[in-house]
Parts: structure tokens; sequence; C-alpha cells
């Protein structure tokens, strides 16, 4: 794409992959007003616009669910896949294969990959695919009309529903167990921080577990629900101010200024996520520490977001299969079809 | 006593896990390289160690090499299943056993051979003691061989094969053969009529399974992708791929255009098996009924989203311990609806060693030129059991990927294209691939509600459109699917209708009718669904048609007569399912049961007539719009059906 130059009328308007905000952007919702699906979306076309990420050098997949439509209501121009409750890992899996230089960027709700897809959920993981894995954390069904998930809190109380008996899921806490290298929790409800954490999350080489509580006004938003705008509000604990530093900035940063408070996770292209801790000097890289912090967030009742846990060091699943250089989807029947001598061979090593 | 050469079968029964296999393919083998017509069928258990098994093998000069159930030799090496075994021998035929078994002979009218198979192989000198029931194996093929007249040179050959060259082992193996045929020559008088005498009717034939084939047919039709899960008896296909591309597909630097991926189950499979087609991949996945069964909300899935893929369904008896191990055909009419709401499925049909190789290939063809999913179902005798053959061809007609767009497509389309617009009018649409760098190359992948250009509708009149169209497509398919085979007689009075591992079976009844009983018979293989035109005619051709398969409920006749209901009368089925590879005892008791005599010209005339009155009330839609759609279609794209 052609650079925007300084004295283009519109550069004002236009990323550094000369495209406009609006080229990002999908059809428009159907979601409720107020949906927290609704900000992610917003949040994703602004970090992508942001980026200078081409819209077709990415894929959009998702599941089922209100937050597994939200793919249709941004990125017009990327290729997307609306598959089955609970399968979006696999359909992501395969089609990554295509081209392995594209990037997943998927939407899951809670039900789909805590309940029916939670099989799939941690194979993903543990399989490293390429891809931003968003789940739209709500504690509810939302398109089936307000059934309790696997990640309501034990006793929340439902219309029609009565109260949950078991207790819940944590998403961040499987992600760990699934030696996930990407994982982050946010809230809706903070749209600054999940802009910069799905942008840390789109520049991590491998799967990128985004767990983002976002609240569904329609079925489990009363004040004392754990997924609800309120409940978020005054609970959220961040354990640090997230921001994202683009690889072409990096000499700019005054590292000096902030010592001590700043953490920089380098990731594979080069770019920077600088942490700055808020309460505790949390180093994201420590296994450990994710477990502790969620843990301790448990028993607080606090909601830690924030980038858990990230490891840079593992090979993406494309990668680990040292692939050819040319995209799989752009060979031909000269590179696929042995040649006709191989026939005798094959027909030699039968008896 | 009359001599009996080049007919006969054995039955070797042993322990599941005894390592007998080895023994069994040495003789299956052996017999092959002597030029005489053979098959061997292992019959086992869901198990590995322990329970009975039986390998079967029948030598027939005159080809017919279908399962017998005549047991003319048997070797009885199981104490487990010695009764049953000693029982089933023909009478007049022959009973070898392992001596250590001390159970009562009961028989008089077989001719018995006790084995000292533990003793022959303690007093080896170089088998080395934790060897000995392993090569102890191979005792009774030296005993059986001497007592057969089996080629020694041809033993050697065989044993060559299997150990891939490696003297120790094949010496080590070669050696307690000759002791027990040196044993035999001394210690056993011949007392059956069963000889072996070489032949030369399986000249430039090779021998291979079904899987094994599926899969380098697969690799040469350009298999890019394949997700598996493991499950008896379609693992050794994945298996395969794996054993296979690493050798016809290197690479120089040793980098890879394929990637084979073992999910964490069928559903998983099949999923990465849509997104890898959906981007562009020729993709694959191989399972049996059970897994096909969790694959069903994908595979409709992938008929609406219209994504090409190939499934490969080995069936099995099934579901969880049923008889898992067991050979079925069973899984046609799930296959045919699988999905729900309305769906038919693109079905191919292989019947033999070749057609899993050349299906392996065109598959792919069809799959991408009609972008649905392709089930090829093989079952459990072909994809295990070696079979002869002959040598796989390379693929004839250059791959067809299919309607794809890329960027310079679209640049000439001015970007004016609908993922799901209907330009040629023969049901199938035109469709881009990820990683298409044109701004209007992407679209949005959903199952049902989507109208031409993939934008989200529910909207009843372009539902209904999409529907008919998906039907048309459908139908349309028949150009591009393999004809039936045909195997004719002249003076036929009857039709025999049948598909897949079926045919030896099929072809010896239609031999004994025709010998035995003055039926004389045309019997046509079918070799996909949907139907070709040539099955129509076929059936319009005969009074009775006989519709033969390895299931309970006649499920393809049930298809048939869906499909045609103005000659479902004359459809009569023959339907059977022991688990055990057909034989031609039941195909032709199950014909001569229903089969009827035409007595006199009244009597022929007045059915021909009522099938008449049936044909002229139910004309069925769907046959009339394939027809009018398909003379639109272009014929130079067909994929031609090779015919036998
Ligand atoms: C196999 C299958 N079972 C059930 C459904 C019905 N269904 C649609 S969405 C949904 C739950 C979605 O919940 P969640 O993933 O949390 O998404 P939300 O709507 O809350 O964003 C269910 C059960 C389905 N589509 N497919
Ligand atoms: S029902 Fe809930 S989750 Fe669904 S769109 Fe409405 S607010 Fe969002
Ligand atoms: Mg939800």
């Amino acid at each position: 794409m052609t650079e925007a130059l300084p004295m283009a009328g519109a550069a004002a308007n236009v990323n550094l992959a000369g495209l406009s905000k609006n080229d990002y952007r999908g059809a428009p919702s159907t979601l409720c007003q107020g949906c927290g699906h609704n900000s992610i979306s917003n949040q994703i076309i602004a970090a992508l616009y942001e980026m200078n990420v081409v819209p077709e050098d990415v894929l959009k997949f998702s599941g089922i669910g209100c937050s597994s439509k939200s793919p249709a209501y941004f990125l017009n121009r990327t290729f997307g896949f609306n598959s089955l409750h609970g399968r979006m890992p696999s359909i992501a899996t395969g089609a990554l294969f295509g081209n392995h230089k594209m990037k997943g960027i998927s939407v899951s709700g809670d039900g789909d990959s805590a309940s029916i897809g939670m099989g799939q959920f941690k194979h993903i993981m543990r399989r490293n695919v390429n891809m931003v894995y968003i789940i739209e954390n709500n504690g509810v069904y939302g398109l089936t009309k307000g059934q309790f998930s696997a990640t309501a809190e034990k006793g929340l109380e439902l219309k029609k529903q009565g109260s949950n008996p078991y207790m819940p899921v944590d998403i961040c806490m499987e992600a760990l167990i699934s030696n996930a290298t990407f994982i982050a929790r946010s809230f809706a409800g903070n749209p600054k921080q999940v802009k910069e954490l799905l942008k840390a999350a789109i520049a991590h080489d491998g799967i990128a577990i985004l767990d983002i509580i976002s609240p569904c006004v329609t079925f489990n938003d009363q004040a004392t629900a754990y997924h609800s705008y309120a409940w978020g509000k005054e609970h959220e604990m961040p354990l640090h101010e997230v921001s994202y530093v683009p690889p072409r900035n990096e000499i700019m940063l005054d590292r000096d200024l902030e010592a001590g408070e700043l953490r920089e996770v380098a990731m594979h292209d080069g770019s920077t996520v600088m942490l700055k801790n808020i309460e505790k000097h949390y180093d994201p890289t420590n296994r450990f520490e994710a477990m502790r912090a969620m843990e301790e967030a448990g028993r607080n009742n606090w909601l830690v977001t924030g980038l858990l846990y990230v490891d840079t060091t593992k090979q993406n699943l494309t990668t680990q299969y040292n692939l050819v250089d040319t995209p799989l989807n752009r060979l031909t029947q000269a590179d696929l079809r042995p040649d006709r001598s191989a026939i005798d061979k094959v027909n030699a090593l039968m008896f | 006593m009359n001599k009996i050469v080049n007919d006969f079968s054995i039955i070797i029964g042993t322990k599941n896990g005894s390592g007998s296999s080895t023994a069994n393919n040495t003789i299956l083998r052996s017999i092959f390289k002597m030029g005489i017509p053979v098959s061997g069928k292992n019959l086992f258990p869901s198990n590995i160690q322990g329970l009975p098994t039986w390998y079967t093998i029948r030598a027939n000069k005159n080809g017919f090499i279908a399962r017998s159930d005549h047991n003319d030799i048997v070797i009885a090496l199981n104490p487990d299943s010695f009764t049953k075994d000693l029982a089933s021998v023909r009478a007049g035929g022959a009973f070898f056993y392992a001596d250590d078994i001390k159970q009562p002979i009961t028989r008089v009218d077989v001719a018995i051979y006790p084995m000292p198979i533990k003793a022959i192989i303690r007093n080896d000198p170089n088998v080395p003691s934790d060897f000995r029931d392993l090569v102890g194996n191979m005792v009774y093929v030296g005993i059986l061989a001497h007592m057969i007249n089996m080629d020694v040179e041809k033993i050697n050959a065989a044993l060559t094969f299997h150990f891939k060259g490696k003297q120790k082992p094949i010496d080590m193996n070669m050696n307690a053969i000759k002791a027990g045929a040196e044993w035999a020559k001394t210690n056993l008088e011949k007392k059956d009529p069963f000889y072996l005498e070489a032949m030369n009717k399986t000249d430039g034939l090779i021998m291979a399974d079904g899987n094994t084939a599926a899969a380098i047919g697969s690799i040469f039709g350009g298999v890019q992708f394949a997700a598996w899960y493991p499950i008896t008896p379609a693992s050794s296909l994945a298996e395969s791929l794996v054993d296979y591309l690493p050798i016809l597909r290197k690479q120089e630097d040793g980098k890879k255009n394929y990637a084979v991926i073992q999910a964490e189950d069928e559903l998983a499979a099949l999923g990465m098996t849509i997104g890898a087609g959906w981007s562009g991949l020729r993709a694959m996945t191989s399972t049996s009924g059970p897994g096909l069964s969790l694959m069903t909300e994908f595979a409709g899935l992938a008929y609406y989203a219209e994504t090409p893929v190939v499934i490969w369904d080995v069936q099995r008896i099934g579901p969880s311990t049923g008889l898992p191990t067991r050979t079925s055909q069973g899984d046609l009419s799930f296959t045919y609806h699988i999905g729900h709401g309305d769906s038919h499925s693109v079905i191919l049909l292989p019947g033999d060693i070749t057609e899993c190789f050349d299906f392996g290939w065109q598959s792919f063809d069809i799959a991408e030129r009609v972008q649905t999913p392709i089930f090829v179902l093989s079952d459990l005798d072909m994809g295990m059991n070696q079979w002869m053959s002959k040598p796989f061809e390379y693929p004839e007609t250059p791959m067809d990927r299919g309607k794809v767009l890329w960027e310079k497509d679209l640049d000439e389309l001015k970007g004016n294209w609908g993922r799901y617009l209907d330009k040629d009018g023969d049901g199938i649409p035109y469709r881009t691939i990820p990683g298409n760098k044109h701004p209007a190359s992407a679209y949005f992948t959903r199952g049902t509600g989507h109208d031409e250009y993939a934008k989200y509708t529910e909207d009843s009149s372009v539902y209904i459109k999409n529907m008919e169209r998906l039907k048309e497509k459908h139908y349309n398919a028949k150009q591009f699917v393999p004809a039936p085979v045909f195997h004719s007689m002249k003076g036929a009075t009857i039709g025999i209708l049948a598909f897949g591992s079926t045919e030896a079976a099929i072809l010896e009844a239609q031999h004994q009718l025709a010998n035995e009983h003055g039926i004389k018979s045309d019997f046509m293989r079918v070799r996909a669904i949907p139907f070709t035109d040539e099955v129509e005619k076929f059936l319009a051709k005969y009074d009775q048609i006989f519709v033969v398969e390895m299931n309970r409920d006649g499920q393809i006749d049930i298809i048939l007569k869906g499909e045609y209901p103005q000659y479902s009368m004359k459809l009569k089925s023959v339907a059977y399912h022991d688990g055990l590879p057909a034989a031609a005892t039941w195909v032709r008791e199950g014909i001569l049961a229903k089969y009827v005599k035409a007595k006199s010209k009244d009597e022929s005339g007045k059915m021909k007539a009522e099938v008449k009155k049936s044909a002229g009330k139910k004309k069925v839609a769907p046959k009339a719009s394939a027809k009018k759609t398909l003379t639109k279609a272009k014929a130079s794209s067909k994929a031609k059906a090779k015919r036998k």
C-alpha cells in the first residue's frame, strides 16, 4: 500500500496502510444497545486501524452466540467464518494453514468457549495457533435469552433461571493450565485497556487469549452480578496500565523516565508492550505470579485486569510445521502432484 | 483321491496378538507370487491380546476370491476356539492343529495333522528363546507349505518384502519354515486332496490394502491438509498419509507443502478440514461410522457453506462396543442425508483397491468442482485387508480446481461477483479464497442464512431459491462422478445392482446362478451417488433387479426407490449383514429366495403394464430439473470415469 504523503488532503484520516477507519468497519450491529460486545467491536476496529493492519491480511472467525455475530460488525474487507457453536477453534486451525502469513482474529462467548466448546478451546491453546482469541464474557447465554453460562458465579440469581448452583469456570485460569502463550483479562467498560491489550495480542505470535468481561445489558446487568457494568467498575483492579508501542517508535521511548515502574515485554514483531504497574511489580512472564494474581483476585472479589501472562519463546503452529514460503493455497498442480515416475516407485513399494 | 488344485480355502484360528499376522501374510503372498488368484481376510475381534481371531485365505484358479464359507483347510492354534474350529472343517477337508492343545478329536471325516510346533522351535538353535512364540508361527507355514506344495522361493520373496530385506529376521523365519517343512516331510502322510500349482494369473498385479491405496491416491490428488482422529478401521489411512507424504512430496529444503494433524476428536477433525478447504487447500479427513456421527453438524455446515472437503468413511459396525472390527456397508443412508434439514450428499463408492486409489485423487477434483463435501465410503474389508490389484495408474486428467476467482479475475469482473450467485446456471457459484488481496474478495461465511452475495438474510424467498439451487447442484454433480461398472452376461434376464466390496462375491454368485440355476444376469456396480444416467437405464431394462448390500435394511435399495419410484416395484432387496466380508452363498441364496420366474408371456406383460402405470403416476421433480440443467453444463469439464 502507498504511504500517505504529508501534503495529501485527507492525510489525517488515513493510516500508514493508506486506509481510513471506514475500511475497518463492518455491517451495522444488530446487537442490543449498550451491549458490551459492541464496544469491543469498536476497539477491534480502532486497534487494527492504529496498527495499520491491512484487512485482507487477517481472517475473522467466530462460533455461535450474540458475541459470535459481532465479526460481521467489523472488518468488512476481511474473510470471515461464522462457524458452529463451540467449534470455531477447529475451523480457524485448519483455515490458517491456507496461508501461514495470515493471522486470525476471533470472537467467541463464554457459552461458546467454556461450555460446548471447552474441548476445542483447550486444544487450540496447546497447539499455539497464531490467533487472537477474544471471549466476550457475560456470564449468560445472550442469544438463547438468558440461561446461566459456565462462567456465571455461584449464587447468581437470574430471571426464570433461579439461583446458579455451580462454581464458575475461570477462562484465564483454564488458559494458563492449557499452556496458552498470551493471557489477558479486560473489561468492556475500560475501552482504552481493551484496545491496548488487543494491540499487544495482535502483535503476539501464537495464541492470545483475551477474556473480556462484556456485560449483557438485557439478561445479566444487575449491579450485584460479576459480569455487570456496575460491578466491574466498582471492583476492577488493573495490574498495570498497558500501552502498546509499535516497532517503529521504539527508539523514541524514554526508558529512564519511569524506571522501576515500567515493565517491557518485547513481542516477536519487534514491538513492545509497556506495563506500568499500579500496585505491585507484576511480572507477566511468571506463571506462578499469574496464578497468584488470579487466586488473590478471586478471594478478594476483585476483577483483576491486564496482561496476566505472556511467553514469547514458543513457536506458533504453522511455524512448527515448517511449511514452504509460498502460502499453501497458492500452490498449483506442479507443486502438489508427484510426477509420472513416482507411480512406478509407489507400485514397486507394494508387494 | 482326486486332487483339488488351486481351489480351496485355508482358515487359521489363533489368539489375537499372538503375532500370527506375519505368518498369515506370508502364506497369502507366497500363493500370490505363485501366480494363483488369492485373497486374505483377517476376521478379528476388538481386542489387543487374547480373544480368538481368524485369518481366511481363498485361492481360486478361476479368480473367484470372495471369502468362502467352506472351510477346506483349518489350522487350529487357539485352544479356546479348538472345538469350533474342528467342527468347521468341511467333510473331506484337512485339520492341522498345535499338538500342545490336548482336546478330543471328534471328527473321522477329515484329515487330521497334529503339529509339534513348540518342540520344533525349541530344537532350533538359531531362535533366541524370547523369539520362540513369534517365530513359532512360521513352523505351521512350513508344515502347510510342504503339505500343499507351496513354493519355498516364493516364501522367501514374501519374507524379504515383509522384513524390507533385513537378512537376520529373514533367515530366522526362513529357518523355522524349513524346519517345519522338514518335519512334515518325514512325519506326515498326505491324506487330503489340496494342492497348489504355479500359474501366471497374477502377473503384473500388486497386493495392497485400500487404506494405503486411498492415501497414496490422495497424495497424487495433491492433498495439502488432513486432520483425523484414530479409529479402526480408518486409522491406517491417515497413518499411510504420514508414511507416504514425506516420500512422495519431498522438497530439497526439507520444507513441507502439506500438514497432517491428529485432532482431539472427529468434530475437530472435520472442523479443521473444513477450515482448510474453505481456505483453498485440498483437505481431507478419514474416519469410520462413529466418527462420522460426530461430524454430522459440520458436514451439514460444509454442505450449506459450500466448502470442498473429502471425507473417507471406512465402514465398520458400531457404535461403542458393537462389532467395531467387523466390516459393513451400513453408513450409506446416514451419509446420504447427513446434516440437518434437507441435504443430499455426493458419495463415491469404491469397490476395489484401484478405485480406492483413483477416488483418492478424483474426490478432490469433484469436491472443488462442485464445492461440497465428498464422502468416500470404503469398508473394513477393502480398507484393511490385502487385495490383489492392478497397479496404480497415474491420474489421466489434470487437477480441476473448480471455480475460483483470484485477484486478476476480480479485476476483470470489476469486483462484481457474488459468492452464492449462480452465474453459469449449473447451481455452482464462484468462490474466493482467503489471502486474496482484492478489496472485493472477502465474504463472511455462514450456514443457510445468506443471500447470493453472502450477506445475512432470513428472507423466505431467498432461502427457498438457495435451497433449490443446492438441490440442482447436487443432481448436476452426476456428470462429474464415476459411472457404474458392468459385468454383463449374454441373454441376461435379471439385473443385479450393488456397490463397494461385494463385487467378488457377486461375480461368483452370478456364475453359480447361471451354471447351476440357469439364471443369467447383468450386474451393475454403482460407483457414486447422485446416480448417473446409466442407473436409470439399467432399472428400466430388467423386470427384476436384485439390490445386493451388506446391511440389514437395504439402504441403497431405499435410496433407489426414493429416486426412481416408477421402478420401485422391480427392486428386490438382498440385504444381509453378519459382519464378515461378503460371500457368494448369501448373494446367491438371497437372489434365489426372491427370484420370480416369468411364467408366461401374459404374466410378464401384466407386470410390465403395472410398472408403466406406476411410473406414469409419479413423476419426480428433482430428476426433471436435473435433466434440464444438465444440458446447460459444460461437458468438457466432465471427469472421465474409467470403465472396466
Ligand atoms: C449445537 C448448538 N446447540 C445450541 C445452540 C443454541 N445456542 C445459540 S447461542 C448459544 C449460547 C451462546 O452463549 P455465549 O457463547 O455466551 O454467547 P452470548 O450470546 O452470551 O454472547 C446457544 C446455546 C446452537 N446454536 N448450536
Ligand atoms: S442479549 Fe445480551 S449479549 Fe445479546 S446482544 Fe443483547 S445485550 Fe448483548
Ligand atoms: Mg455469553
